[in-house]
């Protein structure tokens, strides 16, 4: 993960706070503050807290709900020693779905960090799914730290106006957000990713890629459920081990020599019962790392499907465009090579006249000056987006590749200490007993 | 839970009756050793073992040399006086009749003993011989605690008596128990222990002994029921108070045993399920393969451990605790010998109290019933004494035995999971040196 801890710093440029918050807000159509046009501003953001609010939801019923604390402050300032008040503002994760949005829309050739899980999954019985239970809060938590600060370290994310605004203000943010107007291209594209369509020409390095991302989201989810049930199963074996410890120290009330050995045998024993908690606690960590790939997944899907769906959309204008010029033909020629009710009707009702055709050709001029014009702006869409998706995706592999690899030696590390732990107790109990 | 299909013995196979010399017959002069026992250097501690008439003994089952040294030092010598017998139980050999297939054990002894003819012997037994000893011990020596036998009958139709492990664990049970009782101070004495370790024909010995029987019958055979008993001396009120609570804690224990296994049977289950995932991811990566292979292979390690674990709990673990049951069986009955002998003893001395013209000298019944109560009690304080001891040191065994046995598993597992930490490191360094 980018990020775990609160005091985890990164840093983003966070525009240039030279321009007034009203000359900000009026650069509504421009969301993006160019890169290398203000002076560089580090900020290190963190979302430090989480809290209860009660309020009215959209159908007016009272609810709770929780609110979580993102704090920014200025690294240069941190760096000089100074220690100011951090800009502090509450949030709660709906925003964060609607941020996440928002920019799913404007960069659609960007594999988008997702959020923590909106519901929790892939418990073991231990485990609450409770949305309100405090242990699903802080790691929710943490979880919102990460999303934003793998956005705050995207090259093309982190410039983003709205992303900037969400960070230091609190009220008025979503009126931004709306007046972007993505929300009309938001259902477009639910549209589109959701439209069954077949591609002619499919890029092969997107298909590969769209199989690969359906690969990842099927083998971590797999990996996630059989993990909780490691979990359950190992929670059992520790936990019988405590009953050891009652009986081991009844006995020891029956016996003499035996006695001592057996009770101290027996507090072992509860140890060893009692250590599963913070074992597992400290594996739902790893989950967490594994749970956000698996919803990376999801989104590199996305870009896919969005690639598809242009693809399509220009492949759709050309032939189009490819009809229009057969049927000014047609009518220039007379001649008709396909069939066609015009041509049907022609025979039945006889001639257009030469006024009629000549209207029809001029529509038709216009539609194919247009379609030509369509043609053009979809290729340049399609090449732009491949040439952008393309550079995202690898910087997107190597994240992967390196962020996994650290999970596993994480999670390697955190086996070695449990069998650590385990030898420790076991070889405790064994001196007990060959005391008895 | 056991891994795969249970292993069988070697069996003699399929012969006709005239063909087979039956393993307990005298005619079997492989087993049982000659007079000229004078050149024979096998000793305890060598390798290669040999019979006295230089016949090599077949060492290939569980019968080594090494582990026989290690059964032969099992119990500790409490007394501190110089051991003079040994015996064990090894090398279980299965035997195929068209009547019945039964297995039979070797039983070694080795002694310095004069009530023995001979320094060392080796005989073939099967469960029924030793099942017989035990009852005519009892017989024999009622005021003695004796040494429990493995269960006769297997409850569970699940378990094939002829698997190895159900055998092996029943050999060491069966070893158990003639250890215990050669380390009986009396009870090693027993004429029929002797004839049990030495005889060639066993069952001649036993068909004479079932005549002899009738005769004896009534003095040895102490009345049991019908009288009831005034009171019982403290020291073994208590033992019996301890011996209920024990029970109590022993059955406890067991049932605990039982479910951790269950669990970690289950645990098993789903780590066998948890490895493959990440082999199956590793096929879709790149550089991530050999990464989640190394995993994949941990789970794998770790996995086989574990079933070690269950598996060594399960034949060893278990079998010892139940032993004890058993054990504690016996005592309990042998308690409440006791009490009729004291009760009979009571109910005569009140009787005579009522014949006034025996007043003036205790009648002998009476005084015998009174000498059977003194020896009772003291053959069974030193048999408690003795048998809390061996509680004690077989207890200190199964519980270190069961911690070594955990440890053993977190240090496999250990190895596994440090062996691959350089494998995902190095990849990660190697890529940070090219950044």
């Amino acid at each position: 993960m980018a990020g775990t801890a609160s005091e985890e710093i990164t840093t983003v440029d966070s525009g240039d706070t030279d321009l007034t918050a009203a000359e900000l807000e009026s650069n509504e159509t421009n969301t993006m503050v160019e890169e290398g046009t203000n002076p560089l501003r580090k900020m290190e953001i963190s979302v430090a807290e989480a809290d209860k609010r009660m309020g009215k939801n959209s159908v007016n019923i009272q609810e709770t709900y929780t609110v979580y604390l993102i704090e920014t402050r200025p690294i240069d300032a941190v760096a000089e020693g100074q220690n100011p008040a951090p800009d502090a503002l509450w949030r709660r994760y709906s925003e964060f779905e609607l941020l996440r949005n928002y920019l799913l829309v404007t960069y659609p050739f960007v594999v988008v960090p997702p959020l923590p899980e909106k519901r929790a999954e892939f418990v073991w019985h231990k485990l609450s799914a409770d949305n309100m239970d405090p242990d699903f809060v802080e790691r929710r938590r943490v979880g919102l730290e990460n999303f934003l600060l793998r956005v705050a370290s995207h090259s093309i994310l982190s410039n983003d106006k709205v992303f900037y605004h969400f960070l230091k203000e609190e009220n008025g943010w979503k009126e931004v957000v709306f007046e972007t107007g993505f929300q009309a291209k938001a259902d477009s594209r639910l549209k589109g990713l959701n439209a069954a369509f077949r591609v002619k020409t499919p890029d092969k390095r997107f298909t590969e890629l769209k199989l690969y991302s359906d690969e990842l989201q099927s083998v971590s989810s797999q990996l996630l459920r059989v993990r909780a049930r490691v979990a359950d199963r190992l929670y059992g074996v520790y936990k019988v081990h405590g009953n050891y410890g009652r009986v081991f120290s009844e006995w020891s009330a029956i016996e003499r020599e035996m006695g001592d050995g057996l009770q101290s045998a027996g507090h072992h024993m509860d140890a060893y019962a009692s250590s599963i908690d913070d074992i597992l606690e400290e594996e739902e960590h790893y989950a967490d790392q594994l749970k956000e790939y698996l919803f990376y997944a999801e989104a590199l899907r996305a870009v896919c499907r969005k690639h598809e769906l242009l693809q399509y959309e220009l492949e759709t204008a050309t032939l189009d465009l490819a009809f229009k010029k057969q049927q000014r033909e047609e009518l220039a020629t007379g001649t008709v090579r396909t069939f066609s009710f015009k041509g049907m009707t022609t025979k039945l009702f006889g001639q257009e006249t030469q006024e009629q055709r000549e209207v029809k050709l001029q529509v038709l001029e216009e539609q194919i000056v247009e379609g030509e014009e369509l043609v053009k702006d979809k290729t340049v869409e399609c090449e732009e987006f491949v040439k952008n998706a393309w550079v995202d995706m690898e910087r997107f592999k190597e994240q992967k590749d390196r962020d996994l690899k650290e999970a596993l030696i994480n999670y390697a590390i955190m086996q070695i200490s449990v069998c650590k732990k385990g030898i420790q107790v076991w070889a405790n109990a064994k001196e007990c007993f060959s005391k008895m | 839970m056991s891994a795969g299909t249970p292993k069988s013995l070697p069996s003699s196979g399929q012969k006709s009756i005239q063909d087979i010399s039956h393993p307990l017959s005298a005619e079997d002069s492989v087993l049982t050793p000659s007079p000229d026992i004078g050149n024979t250097t096998s000793s305890i501690g060598e390798k290669d073992l040999s019979l006295p008439n230089g016949t090599p003994v077949d060492t290939s089952s569980p019968g080594s040399s090494s582990s026989l040294l290690n059964r032969l030092q099992l119990d500790d010598d409490l007394d501190g006086e110089t051991r003079d017998l040994f015996v064990t139980v090894d090398d279980p050999k299965k035997h195929v009749s068209t009547m019945e297939t039964y297995i039979t054990y070797r039983v070694s002894t080795k002694t310095t003993r004069t009530e023995f003819d001979l320094p060392e012997y080796s005989a073939r037994r099967r469960y029924q011989d030793f099942d017989w000893l035990r009852n005519k011990l009892e017989e024999s020596q009622p005021t003695h605690l004796i040494p429990p036998l493995p269960e006769k009958f297997v409850m569970k139709g699940v378990v094939d008596r002829f698997s190895e492990e159900f055998v092996e664990t029943r050999r060491k049970a069966l070893d158990k128990f003639l250890k215990r009782v050669a380390d009986h101070p009396v009870l090693s004495f027993n004429e029929h222990f002797n004839v049990f370790l030495s005889a060639k024909d066993l069952n001649a010995y036993k068909r004479q002994g079932l005549a002899l029987l009738t005769k004896m019958g009534e003095s040895v055979k102490y009345v049991t029921g019908g009288y009831k008993l005034r009171g019982r001396p403290v020291e073994f009120a208590a033992m019996g108070e301890y011996l209920d609570v024990f029970t109590q804690k022993l059955g406890t224990i067991d049932r605990i045993a039982q479910r951790i296994i269950k669990e970690q049977s289950e645990y098993l289950v789903e780590l066998r399920e948890y490895g493959p995932v990440y082999s199956g991811w590793a096929s879709s990566e790149g550089e991530l393969q050999e990464p989640l292979e190394g995993v994949s292979g941990c789970v794998a390690n770790c996995s086989s451990a574990l079933e070690e674990l269950t598996e060594d709990m399960s034949e060893d673990f278990l079998p010892v605790l139940r032993e004890y049951v058993l054990y504690i069986e016996s005592m309990k009955s042998v308690l409440k010998k006791r009490d009729q002998v004291q009760a009979e003893y009571e109910a005569k001395l009140e009787a005579t109290a009522f014949r006034k013209e025996e007043r003036t000298a205790v009648p002998t019944d009476v005084e015998k019933c009174q000498d059977r109560v003194e020896c009772f009690n003291a053959d069974l304080k030193a048999d408690w004494d003795r048998w809390q001891n061996n509680k004690r040191q077989d207890f200190r065994q199964l519980l270190t035995g069961m911690a070594d046995k955990n440890t053993q598993y977190y240090e496999k597992c250990l190895a596994a999971w440090e062996s691959i930490i350089p494998l995902l490191q190095e990849k990660q360094d190697a890529k940070t040196d090219t950044n």
